[in-house]
C-alpha cells in the first residue's frame, strides 16, 4: 500500500483495536436458540451447502460461550423472559440479530400474545426482513453485523478496563 | 336418523329431562343436555355405552348471540363400537361454571385448565384448576369474543386507512 515494510514481508502493523476487532468479528459464536419456521432456515445456514463455519460462526449450546443472539422466530410473551434470562447470561460484548419478519416487528401475528418485535425487550443490532429469511439472507445480515464488529471504536480499551466501546455504526 | 341412534334412545329413556335437543348433521349426532346433570350423563355414556374416549372438550362463545352466552362441547368417541358422540351444554355468564369431567375422564383434566384459561369457565372440583396456556399472572381469557384480539393494553388495529 505504499508503505514501506521495515520488519520485513511477514509482518504487518495494525492498532490494537483492529486486532480485537478482527478476532471478534472473525469468531461470532451465535447462542443455538431457534423460535420458530426461521430456525429451520437458521440451520440449513449453519449446515454443508452455506457452512457457517468458514466464517469461524459457529453454534454454542451455552450463553457463556457465546457473543451473538439470533432471534430466529416469533417471540410470544411467554417466551420473552426466557431469551431475556439468556441474553443476560451472555458475556460482554454481546450482539442481537433479528431475524424474520416476527422477530423484526411481530410479523403476521398482530395478536395479544405475540411480542411485536424483540426490540422491544433487546437491543438489535442487524434485523433481517424475510418469511423466513433465506440463507442468504441470514448470511448477508452476519456479514453486516461484521462489518459493524469492525468499525468498533475503542475495542482493545474497554477489554483492558479503560472506557466503553464505541459502538461500530452509531458512532 | 338421530332418533334412532342407540346412544340417543338411552339417553331419552334415562335423562328424558335433562335433554334439550338432539340434531343430526352429515352424521354427525350432537345431543344438548342442561348442565345440572352433565356428569351424570357422561358417565352413564362411558360406563354403560362404552364412550370410553373423551377426544376433546372445548368451549364455544356464543356473545351476543345466545341468552346463555357459553357452550360446552364434548367429543366422544367409543372404541369398542367405533361411534362418535357430541354432547354440548350451555354455560351462563352469571353462573359461570360446570362439574368437572375429570372423575369421569383423567384426560378432561388438562382440557378443562385450557378452557378454564382461555373462556374463563369454572370446573367445580376440578383438581388443579391453574392455567394452561397464557402465564400465571395474565388477566382476563383471550378466546371470549370481548377479548380485544391485540391485547387490552394497545390502540385496536382499524384497517388501513389508505
Amino acid at each position: 500500500m505504499g508503505v514501506e515494510n521495515p520488519l520485513g514481508e511477514n509482518i504487518i502493523t495494525t492498532s490494537l483495536d483492529k486486532l480485537v476487532n478482527w478476532s471478534r468479528k472473525s469468531s461470532i459464536w451465535p447462542m443455538t436458540f431457534g423460535l420458530a419456521c426461521c430456525a429451520i432456515e437458521m440451520m440449513a445456514t449453519g449446515a454443508s451447502h452455506n457452512d457457517l463455519d468458514r466464517f469461524g460462526i459457529i453454534f454454542r449450546a451455552s450463553p457463556r460461550q457465546s457473543d451473538c443472539i439470533i432471534i430466529a422466530g416469533t417471540v410470544t410473551k411467554k417466551m420473552l423472559p426466557v431469551i431475556k434470562t439468556v441474553y443476560e447470561q451472555m458475556p460482554e460484548p454481546k450482539w442481537v440479530i433479528a431475524m424474520g419478519a416476527c422477530a423484526c416487528s411481530g410479523g403476521v401475528f398482530d395478536t395479544y400474545s405475540v411480542v411485536q418485535g424483540i426490540d422491544e425487550a433487546l437491543p438489535v443490532d442487524v434485523y433481517i426482513p424475510g418469511c423466513p429469511p433465506r440463507p442468504e439472507a441470514l448470511l448477508f445480515g452476519l456479514m453486516k453485523l461484521q462489518d459493524k464488529i469492525w468499525n468498533d471504536k475503542n475495542s482493545f480499551g474497554s477489554a483492558v478496563g479503560l472506557g466503553t466501546r464505541i459502538d461500530g455504526f452509531t458512532a | 336418523m338421530a332418533e334412532n341412534n342407540r346412544a340417543v334412545l338411552k339417553l331419552k329413556e334415562k335423562f328424558a329431562a335433562s335433554i334439550i335437543d338432539v340434531v343430526e348433521f352429515r352424521g354427525e349426532v350432537t345431543v344438548t343436555v342442561k348442565k345440572d346433570s352433565i356428569i351424570d350423563i357422561l358417565t352413564f355414556l362411558k360406563q354403560s355405552l362404552q364412550y370410553n374416549l373423551l377426544t376433546d372438550l372445548t368451549a364455544v362463545d356464543y356473545l351476543g348471540k345466545k341468552e346463555e352466552r357459553f357452550m360446552m362441547v364434548y367429543q366422544l368417541y367409543s372404541i369398542p363400537n367405533k361411534d362418535r358422540l357430541r354432547i354440548k351444554s350451555p354455560v351462563a355468564e352469571a353462573d359461570c361454571s360446570i362439574p368437572t369431567a375429570t372423575k369421569v375422564w383423567a384426560t378432561a383434566n388438562w382440557l378443562e385448565r385450557e378452557v378454564y384459561d382461555l373462556f374463563g369457565i369454572i370446573f367445580d372440583k376440578h383438581p388443579d384448576l391453574r392455567r394452561i396456556l397464557m402465564t400465571d399472572d395474565w388477566v382476563g381469557h383471550p378466546l371470549r369474543k370481548d377479548y380485544p384480539l391485540q391485547g387490552p393494553d394497545r390502540e385496536p388495529y382499524k384497517g388501513r386507512l389508505s
